[in-house]
C-alpha cells in the first residue's frame, strides 16, 4: 500500500497542480505578513484563507484527482489487491501532498512571522480542515456518478459548509433569541468542521470579545482537557467517517 | 518681668524636650505607650505580634513600626481608629482585622483627620483595609493590601475614601478587595502609580467625586475593571488597563460623567475598554486601544465628546452603539481595519471610515450571535452593509483617518 501511495505522489508532484497551490499559499502568505504593519492583521487574512480557500481546494483538487486517476484505479484492480487497499491508498497520497503544500505555504511563514499561540492553533486547524475536506471529497466523489457531477456536488458540499450552514445558525439565533442557545450553538458547532475550526482560533485571536456574554462558556467548555479531548475526537470523526463511506461505496461499486 | 519671661522660655523649652520617643514590645501594650504619649511624640513599635482589639488614636503622634511588627485584630476588631490632625502611621503590618455587617470595620480608620500620612504598612486578610472619612490632605503611599475576596457582601474595600479632599494616594499594590480604590464625595485628589488588581469587583470606582486626577496607575484582571459615575472634571492619564475580562467587565466604565480627559492610556485585552453612558464633553486622545473585545462602546445618550488622535489596533470590534444618534466626533483616530486611499497624500484617508460595523450592532442586540464572528457569512453581511449601509448609524464616521499609527 506504501508502494502505491509513493507511486500517487510522485504523480500528484508530477501534475504540477499541488506545487501551484503551495507557492499560492507561500505568496498569499509572505506578502501578507510584510504588508501588514502588525502580524495580527496577516493572520486575519491567513484565518479567511484557511476557511475558505483551503476547504475549497481540498475539495476539488481530490474530486479532480480521483476522476483523472480513475483509469490507474481500474488497473489497479485489476492487480491482485484489495479495493479497500487502493481507495486508502489514493487518500493517504493526495492527503499528504496536501498537507505538505500547506505546511509549506503557511506554515513556513507563520513560524517565521508569527510564531504565536495564534499562530500554531491556525496551522493546526489548517492541517486538520485539509484531512477533513479531503476525506469528503472522496466520500462524494466515490458516489457521484461522473465527473462533472462529482465536481458539482463538491461545490455544493464546500457551500454548506462554508456558507449555508452558519446563515442556517444565525437564522435558529435570531428565530429562538428568547431562550439560552449556548449549549444548543455548542452542539451545532459539531456539526460543522470548519465552524469548529473557526471557534477553536477564535478563542485564540478574539478572546477578549469572546469573554463577554457566551463566550465564557465556550471558553471553559474548549480550555478544559475533556473539551480539547472532544474535539479532536470529533475532528477525527470528521475524517474517519467520510472515508469509511468511500471505502464501502468503492467495495460495492461496479466500476 | 525677666524672670517671667526667663520661666516662660524655660517652659516653653521644657515643652519641646518632652517630644519623647516611646518604644512599645509586645509585653508594653501599645495602648498604653498612646496613653502616656502627649502631643508630638513618637511611638516605636518593635518586632512582634500584638494583639490589643481596637486601638483608638486621637493624638497628634507618629507610629513608626521597627522590623514589621505584626498587629493583629483576631477577626474581631477594628485595628487602629485615628482621628486628628498631624497623625502618621508607617511600616506597620496589619492582619485579620474584623468583619462586621453594621459596621465598616478596617485595618486602619480614619476619621475626621486632616494631614494624616499612611506609609509604607502591609495589611492582609482585612475587611476594609484603609478607609478614610471627612479627612483633608491625607497621604496614602507605599502600602501593600491583600485580601482574600469571598463575596462582594463579605469584602471591603482595599482604600476607601469618603467624604475627603486633597488626598495623594500613591505607589499602594492592592489586591483581592471588592473595589480596589472607593472615592465617594472626594474632590481635589490625586491617585498615582497604583496597582489594583484582582479585586471582585472595581479596580477603582469614583461615585460623585469630582476635580480629581489618576494616572500612570494600572488596573488588572478585576472583575469589571474601572468605574466612574456621577462625576465631572476628572482627568486619566497614563493608566493601564488589562485583561478585565467578563459579560460586565470594562477597561473604564463612564457614567453620566462631564468636562473629563482621557489621554495616553493603554487599554490591553478588555472585554470592552471603554464603555460610555449618558457621558459629555469629554476628550479622550492618544489613547491605545489593543485587542479588546470593543474598544469604544457609546451609548446613544451621550453627547459632544471628542475622539482624537487614538490607535485602534486588533480590536474585535472598534466601535458599537445602541442607536442611530450621534452626537460625538471621531474624527482623526487610527483604525487597523481602515481599508481607503490616501491621493493627495496629506497622511489622512480620503474617504471616511466607518467603526460601526453591522455585526456589532447585530450582537449588540443577540449576543449569542457571537460565535459567527469570523465567518464566511459575517464577512458577506458586514461587507454589504459597507457598501449600503441601512443599521449601522451613517454619521458615526472618522472623516479624517490616519493612514498610519500614531506614535504614542
Amino acid at each position: 500500500m506504501l508502494k502505491l501511495t509513493r507511486y500517487i505522489l510522485y504523480d500528484i508532484v508530477r501534475s504540477k497542480i499541488v506545487i501551484a497551490y503551495t507557492l499560492f499559499l507561500l505568496t498569499v502568505s509572505f506578502s501578507m505578513f510584510r504588508m501588514e504593519e502588525n502580524s495580527g492583521k496577516a493572520l486575519l487574512s491567513l484565518l479567511n484563507i484557511i476557511l475558505i480557500v483551503l476547504p475549497l481546494i481540498s475539495l476539488v483538487f481530490s474530486t479532480i484527482h480521483y476522476y483523472n486517476s480513475y483509469e490507474f484505479i481500474e488497473l489497479m484492480l485489476s492487480q491482485p489487491m484489495s479495493r479497500t487497499r487502493i481507495i486508502i491508498a489514493e487518500y493517504a497520497g493526495v492527503t499528504v501532498s496536501l498537507l505538505a503544500a500547506f505546511l509549506i505555504g503557511a506554515g513556513i511563514p507563520v513560524l517565521i512571522f508569527s510564531p504565536t499561540d495564534t499562530g500554531i492553533t491556525m496551522i493546526l486547524t489548517g492541517l486538520a480542515l485539509t484531512m477533513i475536506f479531503t476525506s469528503l471529497a472522496f466520500a462524494v466523489s466515490v458516489k457521484a456518478r461522473d465527473k462533472a457531477r462529482g465536481i458539482g456536488s463538491v461545490l455544493l458540499v464546500w457551500f454548506y459548509f462554508a456558507l449555508i450552514y452558519d446563515g442556517l445558525i444565525l437564522l435558529i439565533l435570531f428565530g429562538f433569541s428568547d431562550y439560552p442557545l449556548e449549549k444548543v450553538t455548542l452542539a451545532l458547532s459539531f456539526l460543522n468542521p470548519l465552524d469548529l475550526g473557526r471557534i477553536f482560533i477564535m478563542l485564540k485571536m478574539d478572546v477578549s470579545a469572546l469573554m463577554g456574554y457566551t463566550g465564557a462558556l465556550y471558553k471553559d467548555f474548549f480550555g478544559s482537557t475533556a473539551g480539547m479531548a472532544l474535539v479532536t475526537s470529533v475532528m477525527l470523526l470528521w475524517i474517519i467517517i467520510p472515508v469509511w463511506v468511500a471505502v464501502r461505496y468503492f467495495k460495492k461499486k461496479d466500476l | 518681668m525677666k524672670r517671667r519671661i526667663t520661666i516662660l522660655l524655660f517652659l516653653l523649652s521644657a515643652y519641646n524636650c518632652y517630644s519623647r520617643t516611646i518604644t512599645t514590645s509586645p509585653a508594653v501594650s501599645i495602648k498604653k505607650a498612646i496613653a502616656s504619649a502627649k502631643d508630638g511624640d513618637t511611638i516605636i513599635i518593635t518586632k512582634g505580634l500584638y494583639k490589643e482589639g481596637n486601638i483608638i488614636i486621637q493624638k497628634t503622634i507618629t507610629i513608626i513600626g521597627q522590623s514589621n511588627p505584626v498587629l493583629d485584630g483576631d477577626n474581631k476588631y477594628e485595628i487602629f481608629t485615628v482621628s486628628g490632625n498631624n497623625i502618621t502611621i508607617k511600616g506597620i503590618s496589619f492582619q485579620y482585622s474584623g468583619y462586621s455587617a453594621m459596621n465598616d470595620y478596617a485595618s486602619i480608620k480614619v476619621i475626621d483627620a486632616n494631614n494624616v500620612t499612611i506609609e509604607n504598612n502591609t495589611i492582609i486578610n482585612a475587611y476594609f483595609a484603609i478607609h478614610l472619612s471627612n479627612t483633608s490632605y491625607a497621604v496614602v503611599r507605599n502600602n501593600t493590601i491583600k485580601g482574600s475576596p469571598k463575596s462582594e457582601q463579605l469584602t471591603g474595600n482595599g482604600i476607601h475614601l469618603w467624604k475627603s479632599n486633597h488626598a495623594l494616594i500613591e505607589n499602594n499594590h492592592i489586591q483581592g478587595h471588592r473595589d480596589g480604590i472607593y472615592f465617594e464625595f472626594v474632590t481635589f485628589t490625586t491617585v498615582r502609580n497604583n496597582f489594583s488588581e484582582l479585586n471582585i469587583r472595581y479596580g477603582i470606582h469614583f461615585m460623585f467625586s469630582n476635580d480629581d486626577v489618576y494616572q500612570s496607575n494600572t488596573f488588572k484582571n478585576n472583575g469589571a475593571g474601572v468605574a466612574v459615575m456621577y462625576s465631572n472634571k476628572v482627568t486619566m492619564q497614563g493608566n493601564h488597563f488589562e485583561q478585565n475580562w467578563g459579560p460586565s467587565a470594562y477597561g473604564i466604565l463612564l457614567k453620566d460623567i462631564s468636562d473629563s480627559y482621557i489621554s495616553g492610556n493603554t487599554f490591553f485585552k478588555n472585554t470592552v475598554a471603554l464603555h460610555l453612558e449618558g457621558t459629555s464633553r469629554i476628550e479622550i486622545n492618544k489613547n491605545i486601544f489593543k485587542e479588546n473585545g470593543w474598544a469604544v462602546k457609546i451609548q446613544a445618550s451621550c453627547n459632544d465628546n471628542n475622539f482624537h488622535e487614538n490607535n485602534f489596533i486588533q480590536n474585535s470590534f472598534d466601535v458599537g452603539t445602541n442607536g442611530s444618534l450621534v452626537l460625538n466626533n471621531f474624527d482623526n483616530n487610527y483604525w487597523d481595519k481602515y481599508e481607503g486611499y490616501d491621493m493627495n497624500k496629506d497622511g489622512k484617508g480620503d474617504i471616511p471610515y466607518h467603526p460601526v460595523s453591522m455585526y456589532s450592532m447585530i450582537s449588540e442586540q443577540n449576543p449569542s450571535t457571537l460565535i459567527l464572528l469570523r465567518s464566511f457569512i459575517v464577512s458577506l453581511l458586514d461587507k454589504a452593509e459597507k457598501a449600503i449601509p441601512s443599521l449601522t448609524p451613517e454619521n458615526l464616521a472618522d472623516t479624517k483617518p490616519s493612514i498610519k499609527a500614531f506614535t504614542l
